[in-house]
């Protein structure tokens, strides 16, 4: 059957996970960023996300504006739900984003945005992982609106969650500067990695046997033919993941851990959505219900096709001219 | 400060006008996420390039780039002016049974009526506002040394600008106001002052204090006939008041009617800087006329506060719906309790004063500081405006534009 609807959660889902994975890697250096030793190592991390930074953060963009676009009623389901984690991400967000400039516009107040850098991105990783442990609990929807307390995002298993967020983006953020810089930054970065996977690894594990336990349809689904299926393969991929980024971390290699790190995120991704299907907002909210009229959904829908490819081509070509190592040498010219 | 302020604003719509999300959100959400596909993306993608990329890319690309973040820019505007104008003057939609506001023509909700005026009006107004802001750091360094020639070159393309788009921006301002007289009256009323009918030709109020309580203008200065002659081209055009419309849907009049002044005011006077700039420059005496440097300064930040005058006149005139005569503000807000909002109305404004104001502190000591380099190849600090860390400078320890 043809729904368009599913395609549209297939680009929203889509443009998340691109959100999560590259936002993940550069606010996982923000989270790093007191771990850098001296001014130099400083400058040699920021560099090494500061042309892509922006373009990263508007996936988070497209993100809202698209579900805002085409289901409607998720949006306004879940921005009133999740109003002080999503308040408190922007908050953290504004002070993150300016850093990158004012930091070395001052000499005075330069730890101030350094601070401003580190907790901006460590509390924005936190309040991610707070919202999607508690969409993972899910939102009392009554007569097309919010129907819940205004704490109802607080729980153990959300604050779980918002721990795995900052570890996760962490692994990201090491072994991205892992692959951007070499000497005894990259060293370093290489042992912190380490810790991070492990962590990272025991962190999906408690979130994965946790979540079939929020919601009886988690359960089922997983732990009931045909999904016992992928509560084995689901697992596999993540070791076999898990065993690349080791590897690599042991064998020095500049790719392969971030590579590896990155496919970790997919696969949960992956997961949290079987979990999902076919609600958009758990535990009752279907894809199909919370969409707006097939009009809306049709003539997004052809922009999107148009100008998502080019998107992603403009995109690489940024991330190639900023290709290879950072030059700890160069500056701003 | 651009790129952090428009993520705020695209999870607002959502945590605290959830009501509207939902039932415009099939209309003007696919137009923000044009925004987003076509301009956003654009801005952000290819900054980074114009940013740090020159010597990596060669200047050919360097300039397609730059040109690229431009034109996103523009695109980004004429978005959300559709999405703004589609709120003010709604069109190409139906009401569904679930009370939302349901597309039925794409192109009439993209270029409805007051669309094509708002987005003339606000890219004038932007061209302004950097006009002014240019003018007033060129009239600042000419004031130190009238020899410097970055400055001269600077005063002279912002005064240029002054000339040629002030004019238009007063002419767009006119065709801007007929049509909302069309389509808003009742902003319309508010911005005029007009609290009564008037059948036989409306004067034009110049200045006057409103009271809402009496429903007249208190001392009232004001030129027979004038408004009817602005807004319909007829010395007698009869012009309704706000006695035609009730009560409950009348925009606040005082606050529309004093931003709409103040407005009006500084277009004039960008109009007579203008003019001033062009008489000295006829004679020779651009360069030298300290006055006028002092006068371009004083304007300098006027452009900004000519815009937010003009927008609260707009929006504050638009009240009490946020989608025009269909569907209230106060029927729009998320359910969200009170104090909720207020404690995150509080930090918002705190954290803005703070991280905008150290951000224009910054900007103020970089104008401040002698005009850029013409050469970008130097070393002695970059011109910019988003940013990378620079490690090695011919001196490490110094701060650009201090």
């Amino acid at each position: 059957m043809f729904e368009l609807s599913f395609i549209w959660a297939g680009i929203i889902a889509f443009a998340v996970l691109t959100y999560v994975i590259l936002d993940g890697f550069d606010l996982g250096a923000g989270i790093l960023f007191p771990l850098a030793e001296g001014e130099r190592e400083k400058a040699m991390m920021m560099n090494s996300i500061a042309p892509i930074w922006d373009g990263n953060e508007t996936w988070l963009v497209l993100g809202g504006g698209g579900l805002f676009a085409v289901f409607p009623l998720a949006y306004a389901v879940i921005m009133p739900a999740l109003y002080m984690p999503i308040i408190l991400m922007l908050l953290a967000l504004i002070f993150r984003g300016v850093a990158f400039e004012y930091r070395w516009r001052t000499a005075r107040w330069k730890p101030v945005w350094d601070v401003a850098f580190f907790g901006g991105s460590i509390v924005a990783a936190f309040m991610q992982g707070i919202a999607l442990g508690a969409l993972v609990q899910g939102i009392e929807v009554a007569d097309r609106a919010y129907a819940g307390g205004w704490w109802d995002w607080l729980s153990v298993f959300s604050l779980l969650t918002g721990v795995a967020v900052i570890v996760g983006y962490a692994l990201l953020g090491s072994t991205w500067i892992i692959l951007k810089t070499e000497g005894p930054l990259q060293r370093r970065m290489q042992n912190h990695a380490w810790y991070l996977g492990a962590a990272t690894l025991f962190f999906i594990g408690i979130v994965s046997i946790l979540t079939p336990f929020q919601d009886p349809v988690y359960f089922q689904r997983w732990l009931n033919l045909p999904g016992s299926i992928l509560s084995v393969l689901m697992p596999g991929a993540v070791i076999a993941a898990a065993w690349a980024l080791f590897t690599g971390l042991n064998a020095g290699k500049d790719a392969q851990p971030f590579l590896a790190s990155l496919t970790i995120f997919v696969l949960c991704f992956i997961g949290i959505g079987i979990s999902f299907y076919p609600n958009i907002v758990p535990p009752g909210l279907t894809i199909k219900e919370a969409a707006a009229p097939d009009e809306s959904l049709w003539f997004a829908l052809v922009g999107t096709l148009v100008l998502v490819p080019m998107i992603l081509v403009y995109t690489a070509y940024a991330y190639w001219v900023f290709r290879g190592k950072i030059d700890p040498e160069e500056g701003y010219h | 400060m651009g790129v952090v302020s428009g993520i705020v604003m695209s999870y607002q719509f959502g945590t605290n006008w959830s009501v509207f999300s939902d039932k415009a959100g099939p209309v003007i959400g696919p137009l923000m996420a044009y925004e987003v596909l076509s301009a956003f993306f654009l801005e952000a993608g290819f900054l980074g390039i114009m940013l740090f990329g020159r010597e990596r890319v060669g200047d050919s690309l360097h300039m397609f780039a730059t040109a690229m973040v431009a034109f996103g820019t523009l695109m980004s505007a004429t978005w959300i002016l559709s999405v703004n104008s589609w709120m003010q003057t709604p069109a190409g939609y139906s009401i569904n049974e679930l009370g939302q506001f349901y597309p039925e023509d794409w192109w009439a909700i993209v270029f409805n009526p007051s669309f094509p005026y708002r987005l003339v009006h606000m890219v004038l107004a932007a061209y302004l506002t950097v006009a002014l802001v240019v003018g007033g750091v060129g009239g600042l360094h000419l004031l130190r040394n009238r020899e410097d020639g970055p400055a001269r070159r600077m005063f002279s393309m912002a005064m240029w600008m002054l000339v040629v788009v002030t004019p238009l921006q007063i002419l767009a301002g006119d065709f801007h106001g007929i049509n909302t007289l069309e389509h808003q009256p009742a902003k319309v009323m508010a911005m005029e002052g007009h609290y009564d009918s008037h059948p036989h030709g409306a004067p034009l109020i110049l200045f006057g204090i409103p009271n809402p309580q009496e429903k007249r203008i208190d001392y009232a200065i004001e030129i027979p006939n004038l408004s009817s002659l602005i807004l319909k081209h007829d010395w007698n055009a009869p012009l309704d008041g706000l006695d035609t419309i009730p009560d409950e849907d009348e925009p606040p009049v005082a606050i529309v009617f004093w931003s709409f002044r103040v407005m009006i005011g500084l277009g004039f006077a960008m109009l007579g800087l203008g003019a001033w700039s062009l008489l000295r420059r006829m004679r020779g005496r651009l360069y030298e006329d300290r006055w006028l440097h002092r006068a371009a300064i004083a304007m300098g930040p006027m452009g900004f506060v000519a815009v937010l005058a003009g927008w609260i006149t707009t929006e504050v005139g638009r009240q009490p719906f946020t989608v025009y005569g269909l569907l209230r503000t106060s029927d729009s807000l998320a359910p969200v309790a009170a104090p909720a909002v207020a404690a995150s109305l509080i930090v918002f404004i705190g954290v803005y004063f703070f991280v905008f104001g150290a951000g224009t502190f910054y900007l103020l000591r970089m104008m401040n500081a002698a005009v850029g380099t013409p050469d970008p190849d130097l070393h002695d600090g970059p011109i910019r405006t988003a940013g990378i860390t620079p490690i090695m400078q011919t001196d490490p320890d110094a701060i650009p534009g201090k």
